[in-house]
């Protein structure tokens, strides 16, 4: 994080250095969800996803790894409530969730989502400006974002003269100014290279402490969601299931160092085991 | 990675067999609208469909149609050449080298936008009241598009061809055989839809002043003699002639776009 | 995070005048050509290459142009083409829009019309206009309607082009910061599909032009495309060109002020990809 001159966000109480409890509040319940499209030139249907049960704990770092191809960002739009389930139900918070996004949900998408005729500052503070906050406290919470996300010296900069990386970086400042209590990503890394990749990885995690909020990332690397998160979703091909939930037990308090821990090469290589037939199998697949 | 849009998502669900069933329907409610308006503007102001198809019929069995028709043809044949070989040549030209390219581009579209009508004058001093004149104004119209898009497909060719030529170890035909000109082809057809109706009706004007023989010249006689009929009928003919080519062109530009 | 900061290049040495010719090189290549294309008129018709009467010296042209817009002869007729195609235009862009919009919303509709709205400007619409004189008498209105009928489509086209345009990334981030249809229309895909809006507006004001002059050159009593052709007819080369001219530049300023307003628009509102 930078320089002084930043609103912290309202911290929700976590231990500093433990995993996520295992009997912490429930903050999203999945129960045998699916999706079924039906294909608009053939008119048959198409089994995306599921049936998927698992539960979103109150401020863990949940990341879901599969295929492509397997439903994941389905999922993803599932938990958003940007479409509805064919069948099965979805709680956030308790209260249930269909095809509507429910308050207190941000979503990072794969594709950049800046409005190309807005400045930076603009994009970021867009979710919250016709919300009835006052005017300063938008800044307040636009340049603490920025800031955060080191574009503080870009507020007045178009999209169209930023990097890709640059303007997913915008979108998630985005989301962080909306204070949600869940975000969901959804392969916001997927466009970039490797190294800013990995920078970006820590920034989530420092993001992650310092919102409190519960996060989903969706992923097809490996190392990724290894390095990032409490626990791991492992989905099968086409229709997703979850073959395994991983637990990855890291401290609240990690880093790339994590990549150190021999724990780190055991898990990749387990999930790989498990991802490798279903990764053959989406290939095949696909024409 | 490209952004999805709503476009391609509903081109990606539309993309089966045609439909031929909206084309029936198209077509019965072209009809249904013509036998309407024909109705609400009086019979002998606009003709309805029937009496049209029987104007048609009678201007083909006359026995000078096949002049006249043969005199167009002659003439816009001829024109359609210029406007495609010569178009095509100087798009490659100015296509290929960036300079000229960036420099002629907003000429070409200044020269685009002109009502070419008003140059007519100048053409019909130059070339006179004749057969070469009705060419030249066919050739005007249409090979200013043909250099435009051919300009434009030859810069859009990905640098990642040129380095595959190079690759290859192609001498400069060959590339440009096997590599370039199908990569092109896609946008000069595009080109093409354009430059063939832009040239005929370039063609059909000039005969319309500058001749007394073609379909054009009948036309004008229709007009100075007022007879709504043969108007339509003709009017009618030409629009057949050109929607038929240009959704034959279409179909080819799909079925390139589909391969490519 | 360290915030990034942007190095800039160390500028090459370059002297003074090369570095001019590089950065301007392309406008003045353009003067050349088109001072040059001038000059051989010129020459041409000066020293009878081509013969003078057909084709008057441009200087002269100029000239006569010049004495033309002086002496304001042709002032009712520059007004009655410029509020026919004027008219045609707000016409042709309000009913153009809404017919966009009508298509978008209707997928039938639009796929039926599809192949229509392709070869729309295939079909020489021109020979309608004796119909249109039948049908609304032999005043301004055949005209205002061909003006009309040539720019409705590309305005139409345009529109529906920029609404599809509109990625759905922006349209999922809409519902997810909750905002209602009105909202979404306005404040995203208005803004989204206005390049494209403003190149059928282009569109429909240079159609409408060739249309409105190319009508009254064929068929009118009045209008400055008349006019040429009244020139032509009793031999009056010089008040002819003249008139060429004043159109031509005409025509090639307002393109001018299109395309630069157009590349400003898309400059900023339509993203390349940089990564």
């Amino acid at each position: 994080m930078t320089t002084a001159r930043m609103v912290p966000f309202p911290r929700r109480p976590t231990a500093v250095s433990a995993p996520i409890a295992s009997d912490a509040k429930i903050h999203v319940a999945i129960k045998e969800a699916t999706r079924i499209f039906t294909a608009r030139d053939t008119g048959r249907p198409f089994h995306a996803l599921g049936p998927v049960t698992f539960e979103l704990r109150e401020g863990e770092f949940f990341s879901v790894v599969g295929p492509s191809g397997c439903g994941k960002s389905t999922l993803l739009d599932l938990v958003a409530g940007l479409c509805p389930p064919s069948s099965g139900t979805i709680h956030f918070e308790g209260n249930p969730v269909i095809g509507e996004v429910p308050d207190g949900v941000a979503v990072v998408f794969q594709e950049d989502a800046c409005f190309p005729w807005l400045n930076v500052f603009d994009n970021a503070a867009f979710g919250v400006r016709r919300s009835g906050l006052p005017e300063n406290e938008i800044k307040e919470r636009v340049d603490h974002a920025l800031h955060f996300m080191g574009l503080a010296s870009f507020a007045g900069v178009y999209p169209s003269q930023l990097s890709g990386g640059m303007r997913q970086r915008v979108c998630i400042a985005r989301a962080m100014v909306l204070r949600p209590r869940l975000m969901l990503l959804d392969e916001p890394f997927g466009a970039l290279d490797q190294q800013t990749r990995l920078l970006m990885g820590e920034e989530t995690l420092k993001l992650w402490r310092d919102t409190g909020s519960t996060i989903m990332l969706i992923t097809h690397s490996i190392d990724e969601a290894v390095l990032l998160s409490d626990r791991i979703g492992v989905m099968s091909s086409c229709p997703g299931t979850f073959i395994d939930i991983v637990e990855t037990g890291w401290s609240h308090e990690r880093d790339s160092q994590t990549a150190m821990d021999p724990r780190y090469g055991a898990l990749q290589a387990k999930i790989w085991g498990m991802l490798r037939e279903e990764s053959i199998k989406a290939l095949r697949v696909k024409s | 990675m490209t952004s999805q849009t709503k476009l391609q998502s509903k081109m990606q669900a539309a993309a089966s067999a045609p439909r031929w069933g909206d084309a029936v329907l198209l077509i019965v409610a072209i009809l249904g609208l013509w036998a309407l308006a024909s109705w609400f503007f009086g019979v002998t102001n606009l003709p309805d469909p029937i009496r049209t198809f029987r104007q048609i019929w009678i201007e083909i069995s006359d026995p000078e149609f096949g002049d006249h028709l043969a005199e167009t043809s002659k003439a816009f044949g001829t024109a359609l050449c210029i406007s495609l070989i010569g178009g095509t040549f100087i798009g490659v030209l100015l296509g290929s080298r960036r300079l000229a390219g960036d420099v002629f581009e907003p000429l070409l579209i200044a020269l685009y936008s002109i009502p070419k009508i008003s140059l007519y004058p100048i053409v019909l001093l130059m070339f006179g009241l004749g057969i070469s004149a009705k060419i030249a104004f066919g050739a005007i119209h249409g090979i200013i598009p043909m250099v435009i898009f051919t300009m434009t497909a030859v810069r859009n060719i990905r640098p990642v061809y040129m380095r595959s030529i190079r690759t290859h170890r192609l001498t400069a035909w060959q590339g440009a055989a096997y590599i370039l000109i199908p990569a092109a082809v896609p946008e000069i057809v595009a080109g093409l839809r354009i430059g063939f109706s832009l040239t005929l009706l370039g063609t059909l004007l000039g005969e319309m002043f500058a001749s007394q023989r073609g379909i054009g010249h009948l036309l004008m006689r229709a007009i100075d003699r007022n007879e709504s009929p043969t108007i339509m009928a003709l009017a009618v003919m030409l629009f057949l002639f050109a929607t038929s080519v240009s959704l034959g062109l279409l179909q080819w530009d799909r079925y390139l776009r589909r391969s490519a | 995070m360290t915030a990034i900061v942007i190095a800039h290049p160390v500028p090459t040495r370059r002297s003074g005048m090369k570095q001019a010719w590089l950065t301007y090189r392309v406008i003045l290549l353009r003067t050349a050509v088109i001072a040059l294309s001038v000059l051989m008129l010129e020459l041409a018709s000066r020293m009878g290459w081509i013969d003078s009467v057909s084709f008057i010296p441009p200087s002269k042209m100029v000239l006569s142009a010049w004495d033309i817009l002086i002496a304001g002869t042709y002032k009712t007729d520059i007004f009655l083409t410029l509020s026919a195609a004027g008219l045609a235009v707000i016409l042709a862009v309000v009913f153009g829009f809404l017919f966009g919009v009508l298509l978008f919303k209707l997928p039938r509709v639009r796929r039926v019309l599809d192949p229509l709205l392709l070869s729309y400007y295939a079909v020489p619409v021109f020979v309608l206009y004796p119909l249109l004189i039948v049908l609304l008498g032999l005043n301004r209105w055949p005209l205002v309607a061909l003006g009309f009928l040539f720019a409705v489509v590309a305005m139409a086209v345009n529109t529906l082009n920029g609404l599809e345009r509109v990625p759905n990334v922006l349209l999922r981030t809409a519902r997810m910061l909750h905002m209602g249809r009105v909202r979404e229309v306005w404040l995203i895909t208005l803004p989204a599909s206005l390049p494209f809006v403003f190149t059928g507006i282009k569109l429909s004001i240079v159609y409408s032009f060739i249309a409105v002059i190319g009508g009254e050159f064929v068929l009118s009593g009045a209008g400055f495309g008349y006019q040429i052709a009244y020139a032509y007819n009793n031999f009056d080369n010089p008040t002819m060109y003249g008139l060429m001219m004043l159109l031509l530049v005409f025509v090639g300023t307002l393109n001018l002020l299109l395309h630069t307003a157009e590349q400003r628009l898309y400059q900023r509102r339509v993203l390349k990809e940089i990564a």
